[in-house]
């Protein structure tokens, strides 16, 4: 976890030219897009609200809905296990790994793999490990994690990404054009398909009523990893789930479009088991990972909208801090306005510095990202939610004393005349103050704001008008 | 005649008095009768947003008790953000705090509650003055509360336009301008940084930068007063005062 504060990796972010141009022409295009893509449906708000409500019932008791995807499951020849944590999760295919000798592992892109930090295990263990999305695997190389849910890279551009292809991944002649560019991480990660013993997959979706499970991509990997290698595992949060296709097909609908404004991914596949008698593709052994890490502690708590979220990314496109900042300056998994209520919910432990409790502070409340939702999360009201708990779980003495005092002269109409009286009268001394503390995070970038002679309410008292 | 009880923001009370008197002046031209109930303080906005119920409600009970005890026919809030505090939030953060009674005062007083724009729309179509000659073009900033939670999008153009300022393309002019209340001095670089994007695609022909927030205001001009940039930053008052002839002071 990063030892710094919030404001210390924006401040950085915020500062680097390239970064703010990289991020700025991707998000304005997936925004773009986005709504291109939503513009096409006939009632695209008609379909959010069902989509809300839809999740809203399933998550409301999902106990029934996960147990019969995992008797499915079982039913169609998979191995399931409810993963309470990340340590579970890791334990688990760690073992499978070993049980089966794995050497070489290929992944396709999974933001659960991410949260549980399943790479770095299966390392330590002796397995080579390869992302075989392509932002995925640049950011591998580059040692970086994901900036953002569904464009790990976009931090980077074409060229910062030709520099890494040449320094970690052997590339000769330097390329710039992005055709070359996935022409060369193509035939790159050809040999590790063919010969990963083991192929690891995060989920999108888990249908109850098929035992399937359902990934959307657009490279082709994804079937890549959950058909060549002998043993396949698919991680999937406990909260990714569906009782029907009916269910999965308006949900598959939104996410495609509020992600990139595609109608579909270019991939959307589904596993029903592994491979059967007679089928000549498919792993012999598929597994899925049921991974809790927290989520159950939200159910039924005023956060459990949360639970709603298809991870499309759209509220990180449309986000103004997301987009001065990028993903990385948040500090933790998630980034933008759902990973600043998801990663303070889930990763309990607060940090040195600033721990993910602060993310609740990385938005202006500005509610374009409820505007975008395809699954309408009130997620400013659940920054606001945050906001609070943080307040009253005492995290911020000082700060509590700054509002209470505040609160016990600004309610009383005399107190606060004076105060506001006082603060026009010393007006004078507004280059000094602009030094000191609180008023230098102002100062630094602005001027301070100038000032009344009288205030409003002493010149209307005074019969001015 | 409407009869119209002026809530005196925070910020407008201290660094924007003038700007009160044009209120109160565009308010009187359209058919209002302007009085300011005492015992007001804040809308409670600062506190709520950060996570202060029991400051902010405390806060807030003096001014929902001042503006709930005028008997005016509406209650106008020069400012989309307090307007949106006082009648969206005021009913929850008054549950929230435990203050059933108050928050059901608040409930009753919410439709009561109206933003400037809105109530100069509302006026007009009693009383719509001649639209005037088109000649000072103005950008507007659309704040993030009169847009996404108040949905006033047409009610400050619409008063622009009949006042003679026609508004101009912005391509920015929807996007977050990064004050945010606490957010601008907790992650300042941040802030400033939103700022700058706005303001770098501000359109020349513009002879303003007016909005109807003047938290918002305050910021972009202190950012713009910083970059040396010469683009009078006003609220949308001070601008209708003006072209209505009823403003002495700016």
């Amino acid at each position: 976890m990063p030892p710094d504060t919030l404001r210390d990796r924006t401040a950085v972010a915020v500062a680097d030219p390239v970064l703010k141009s990289n991020l700025r022409n991707a998000v304005d295009r997936f925004s773009t897009a986005r709504e291109r893509g939503l513009g096409e449906l006939v009632d695209p708000d008609g379909l959010r609200h069902a989509a809300r409500a839809m999740r809203g019932h399933i998550i409301g008791d999902w106990a029934p809905t996960l147990e019969r995807l995992a008797d499915k499951l079982l039913a169609n020849g998979a191995h399931v296990c409810w993963a309470t944590d990340a340590d579970e999760a890791n334990a688990y295919i760690r073992d499978v790994a070993r049980r089966i000798g794995a050497t070489s592992v290929v992944k396709s892109k999974s933001m659960a793999t991410e949260e549980i930090g399943l790479n770095d295990v299966l390392a330590a263990d002796g397995r080579k490990v390869t992302e075989t999305d392509l932002g995925e695997w640049i950011i591998q190389l580059a040692g970086e994690h994901p900036s953002h849910i569904i464009v790990p890279a976009v931090h980077r551009n074409r060229h910062q990404i030709a520099d890494t292809f040449q320094a970690e991944a052997g590339m000769v002649e330097r390329r710039t054009e992005p055709e070359e560019l996935t022409a060369f991480a193509r035939t790159a990660l050809r040999e590790r398909f063919l010969e990963a013993d083991l192929g690891i997959s995060g989920a999108n979706l888990g249908v109850a009523d098929t035992g399937s499970i359902v990934l959307v991509t657009n490279e082709g990997n994804g079937r890549l990893v959950t058909s060549l290698p002998k043993v396949h595992i698919a991680v999937l949060g406990a909260e990714r789930i569906v009782q029907t296709w009916d269910q999965a097909d308006l949900l598959l609908a939104l996410l495609a479009r509020s992600a990139t404004g595609q109608r579909l991914t270019t991939y959307t596949s589904v596993v029903t088991g592994p491979r059967r008698a007679g089928e000549a593709d498919g792993p012999d052994e598929l597994h899925v990972v049921i991974l809790d890490n927290g989520r159950t502690g939200l159910a039924g708590t005023e956060f459990a909208e949360m639970l709603n979220c298809i991870r499309c990314g759209a509220c990180l496109n449309v986000c103004p801090v997301y987009r001065q900042a990028g993903g990385h300056a948040y500090g933790w998994v998630y980034p933008g306005p759902m990973g600043a209520v998801l990663t303070p919910l889930l990763a309990a432990k607060e940090a040195e510095g600033g721990g993910p409790a602060e993310l609740a502070g990385a938005s202006t409340l500005c509610g374009a990202c409820m505007e975008a939702c395809p699954v309408e999360i009130p997620l400013q009201d659940l920054l606001l939610a945050l906001r609070r708990k943080k307040a009253t779980e005492g995290g911020a003495r000082g700060e509590h004393a700054i509002w209470r005092a505040w609160s016990e002269a600004w309610s009383r109409p005399a107190l606060y005349r004076a105060g506001n009286k006082a603060a026009v009268r010393m007006r004078r001394l507004a280059p000094v103050a602009a030094k000191l503390g609180l008023a230098k995070r102002w100062t630094a970038g602005r001027e301070l704001p100038a000032l009344g002679e009288r205030t409003f309410t002493e010149r209307w008292a005074s019969g001015e008008r | 005649m409407t009869t119209a009880a002026l809530f005196v923001t925070c910020v407008l009370d201290v660094a924007a008095p003038d700007v009160g008197f044009d209120v109160v002046s565009v308010l009187e031209a359209s058919g209002h009768e302007v009085c300011v109930p005492t015992g007001q303080t804040c809308c409670g906005q600062p506190a709520w947003n950060s996570g202060y119920v029991n400051e902010a409600a405390k806060v807030a009970k003096t001014s929902l008790d001042a503006m709930a005890g005028s008997d005016a026919d509406v209650v106008v809030v020069p400012a989309g953000s307090c307007t949106t505090m006082m009648r969206l939030y005021w009913p929850q953060l008054f549950a929230l705090a435990g203050d059933e009674p108050s928050a059901a005062r608040a409930r009753e007083l919410a439709p009561r509650i109206r933003e400037l724009t809105e109530v100069l729309a509302d006026a007009t179509t009693a009383a719509t003055p001649p639209t005037q000659a088109q000649t000072s073009p103005v950008a507007y900033h659309h704040s993030c509360h009169m847009l996404r939670e108040l949905h006033l999008h047409d009610a400050p153009l619409a008063a622009l336009e009949a006042a003679g300022c026609p508004v101009v393309e912005w391509p920015d002019a929807e996007r977050c301008c990064g004050f945010g209340g606490a957010f601008s001095v907790k992650l300042p670089e941040t802030s400033v940084a939103m700022a700058d994007e706005k303001l770098a695609s501000l359109p020349t022909e513009a002879t303003a930068l007016v909005g109807a927030d003047l938290s918002c205001l305050m910021h972009l001009r202190a950012r713009a007063e910083r970059q040396g940039l010469e683009m009078p930053v006003r609220h949308i008052a001070e601008v209708l005062a003006e072209r209505q002839g009823g403003s002495a002071r700016s």
